[in-house]
């Protein structure tokens, strides 16, 4: 039986931490971390020779005295394991050590068990900072240790030195004089130490300065941002779109391979019909998220996401919202989940509530499976202007349609949400790091796993009611058709499509229609609008199941069946004003049960998720409607 | 002669100072932790296309504010 250790991450935003854990725990992370700016704590395990290490990484914080929700996490958690004296692995920048340091002297003060690590030193390098750390440790009387998160050097030391046992070490001891002045007390202090310590020879690269010309200029400093958005939305699409073919094409195959080998058997039609059908759909987009991630990954992790807060605070601020607010809302396109989590990171209570009423309304991951269907229908795959895909282009108009919105929305809570708090905007800019491969290849495995996992699950889940559902319908009237398809009445297609009608899924989107037609919706869209409200993403399931319950044959993917689908009259059912409509309408309803609970568990109280709820699906009914009267 | 304060939101671009002091205890105490203290040189590093914030650097890094907060802060010219 090995002892079990457990270790705490804790040091200033951006000194490296998490990229420090992930070197760590590598993928040995418990589920459900959600990547970019670590915002609650986070645990991952490893072993060093017979010892088990528990580390959590925790919100970076400044002081000991938290201003946001972020902070309040990382303060608590730190209380909690002083008073069971775990060890504290104080992460320490080794570019800004005065500062890292007061944090780091708070801590002692906490009676804590602290060990030190020296991050960032390439960049201190490059600064002309020369440290001694064993100058450090003797002075301090905690040990110091080089790390350099980036490779695996010092990692292997700092195991060793965590095996070891940690005792706590005042810095100033008691203190009666106020917060502030022993502020200045710290500083003192660690100012002797480190003029003893550290040595600098030269001044700050120049690299950061020549990108920060073009990051932050007045005209191009939002070209640059508007081009990387639009160059992001163009390639999700046409980078993805050969494995997507891949999969598409290898579920096709799997799909004839197992019809043909297998009985025919109820459980072999609630196998390919149910399950296969709902997983396809959604694997199908795992090319797409996890392009998408990759993006957003490296905007974060270069540090240009600090500049894009700089240029845009004033607006922002304008619609009562934060620079801070960017983070979220960029985050939201990936997924509104972690982004309004991400929102903590604001510390003033009005501008983080307007921040997550309207981050879901930017289009995140889930509609991208809807988007793609739908767009694939209802637009000709055609290249204007030499790159531009025409596909491609209405899929970043969504976007923008999504972030015009988002903004209007902000606009107009902004006049009714009252706050007499002070807004604040002080924030440290780092210097630009190249994204750091290893963190973005683990966000995006972690992020597509999650994707799969959580979604799959729903997914199959409501895969295999549905397709009981609309497999099954009152007996009386399924005897009848029977009987008119043996007497050969109707012929073996009519007889599937009146079967799905008069299911017990049939029957349900049949009541909602009168509500929807008006949008242009028939009652299978109906079905898949019910379905989906657990997750946007679960529409597209929902129709390849609906419609391989339908054909018997079940040798076209579902985009094929949607578009070849006629109504009584032969006429196209998805025409371009039922396709824009529907477009419409999950480019705003509020479709996802997660981010109504994440609303919850944030706010703390049910009128937010439940005002989101009818805000968003009334701004969709109402867009949908005007659209589909005026384009039909 | 009296010269009314100079206050950190009134230098021009490429000017450093010498920070004197603060008149807002939120804004001290979050400058503190910073790293901005009394007696710290800063030099006016940038201001956002729209005027507003503005980014100073010190010797240990760089720092965002608003001019709101940075009007609570009391400088010096230094050449």
């Amino acid at each position: 039986m090995n002892k079990l250790k457990k270790i705490v991450l804790i040091g200033n935003p951006n000194s490296g931490k998490t990229s420090l854990f992930n070197s760590l725990t590598g993928l040995n992370q418990s589920v459900g971390n959600y990547p970019g700016v670590t915002v609650d704590k986070k645990s991952g395990k490893f072993t060093h020779i017979n010892t088990d290490f528990e580390v959590f990484d925790l919100p970076g914080l400044y002081s000991i005295k938290p201003k946001s929700e972020d902070e309040k996490v990382a303060v608590q958690f730190l209380q909690e394991s002083s008073a069971q004296s775990d060890t504290v692995l104080y992460v320490a920048d080794a570019s800004n050590l005065k500062r890292s340091l007061l944090l780091c002297t708070q801590i002692m003060d906490k009676k804590c068990r602290l060990v030190v690590g020296l991050n960032m030193l390439d960049v201190a390098e490059d600064n002309g900072i020369i440290i001694d750390e064993d100058k450090l440790t003797e002075q301090f009387g905690i040990s110091f240790v080089r790390l350099n998160s980036r490779t695996s050097k010092g990692i292997k030391h700092l195991k060793e030195l965590l095996s070891k046992e940690h005792h706590e070490k005042d810095f100033l001891g008691f203190s009666n004089s106020d917060y502030t002045s022993s502020i200045l007390k710290r500083y003192q202090k660690i100012d002797t130490i480190l003029a003893t310590s550290t040595t600098k020879t030269a001044k700050r690269g120049t690299l950061t300065k020549v990108l920060d010309k073009y990051a932050m200029h007045p005209i191009l400093g939002y070209f640059i941002f508007l081009s990387i958005l639009i160059l992001m939305f163009q390639s999700i699409f046409s980078w993805s779109s050969y494995p997507t073919e891949w999969i598409e094409s290898g579920f096709g195959a799997l799909t004839h391979f197992l019809s043909n080998i297998m009985p025919d058997h109820f459980l072999t039609n609630l196998l390919i019909d149910g399950v296969l059908a709902g997983l396809a759909g959604i694997v199908v987009f795992v090319p797409q998220i996890a392009f998408l991630f990759f993006f957003i990954a490296i905007l974060e992790d270069s540090g240009y996401m600090t500049r894009v807060s700089f240029i845009l605070d004033k607006l922002m601020r304008k619609i009562g919202l934060n620079g801070r607010s960017v983070i979220p809302l960029i985050g939201g396109i990936a997924c509104a989940i972690p982004a309004i989590m991400s929102a903590r990171t604001i510390s003033n209570k009005k501008e983080r509530l307007l921040t997550i009423l309207v981050t879901p309304l930017m289009t995140c991951s889930a509609r991208i499976p809807v988007y793609i269907l739908i767009i694939s229908i209802i637009i000709p795959s055609e290249t204007i202007g030499g790159f531009f895909n025409l596909q491609g282009l209405a899929l970043t108009g969504l976007y923008f349609i999504g972030i015009i919105i988002t903004i209007l929305a902000s606009l107009v809570f902004n006049k009714f949400i009252e706050t007499e708090e002070h807004s604040s905007f002080i924030m440290d800019m780092p210097v630009y790091r190249m994204p750091r491969w290893k963190n973005i290849g683990l966000t995006i495995l972690e992020k597509v796993k999650v994707f799969l996992v959580d979604a799959g699950k729903i997914i199959v889940a409501i895969s295999i009611i549905l397709w009981g559902l609309s497999s099954y319908g009152p007996s009386e009237k399924f005897n009848e058709l029977e009987v008119r398809f043996e007497q050969g009445e109707i012929d073996k297609s009519q007889y599937s499509s009146l079967k799905l009608e008069n299911s017990f899924a049939g029957m349900m989107g049949k009541t909602l229609e009168p509500i929807i037609e008006p949008l242009g919706f028939n009652w299978k869209m109906g079905i898949a609008l019910v379905t989906s409200f657990a997750a946007r993403e679960v529409f597209v399931g929902t129709m390849a199941t609906i419609y391989s319950v339908e054909d018997e044959e079940n040798t076209t993917s579902i985009r094929e069946k949607m578009t070849r689908e006629t109504n009584a009259n032969g006429e196209k059912v998805y025409t371009f004003a039922v396709g824009f409509s529907l477009l419409l309408f999950y480019a705003f309803a509020m479709q996802c049960m997660s981010t109504l609970a994440v609303v919850y568990r944030e706010t703390k109280s049910w009128k937010w998720p439940t005002f989101q709820l009818v805000y968003m699906t009334g701004i969709a009914y109402l867009f949908s409607y005007i659209a589909f009267q005026i384009l039909r | 002669m009296k010269f009314p304060p100079l206050t950190l939101d009134l230098l021009q671009k490429g000017t450093k100072a010498s920070v004197q002091g603060f008149e807002d205890d939120v804004v001290e105490e979050k400058m503190l932790e910073m790293g901005c203290l009394p007696g710290s040189i800063v030099e006016l590093e940038k201001i956002a296309p729209l005027g507003d914030p503005i980014i100073i650097s010190m010797s240990e890094g760089n720092l965002a504010l608003r001019k709101d907060e940075a009007r609570h802060i009391r400088v010096i010219l230094i050449n």
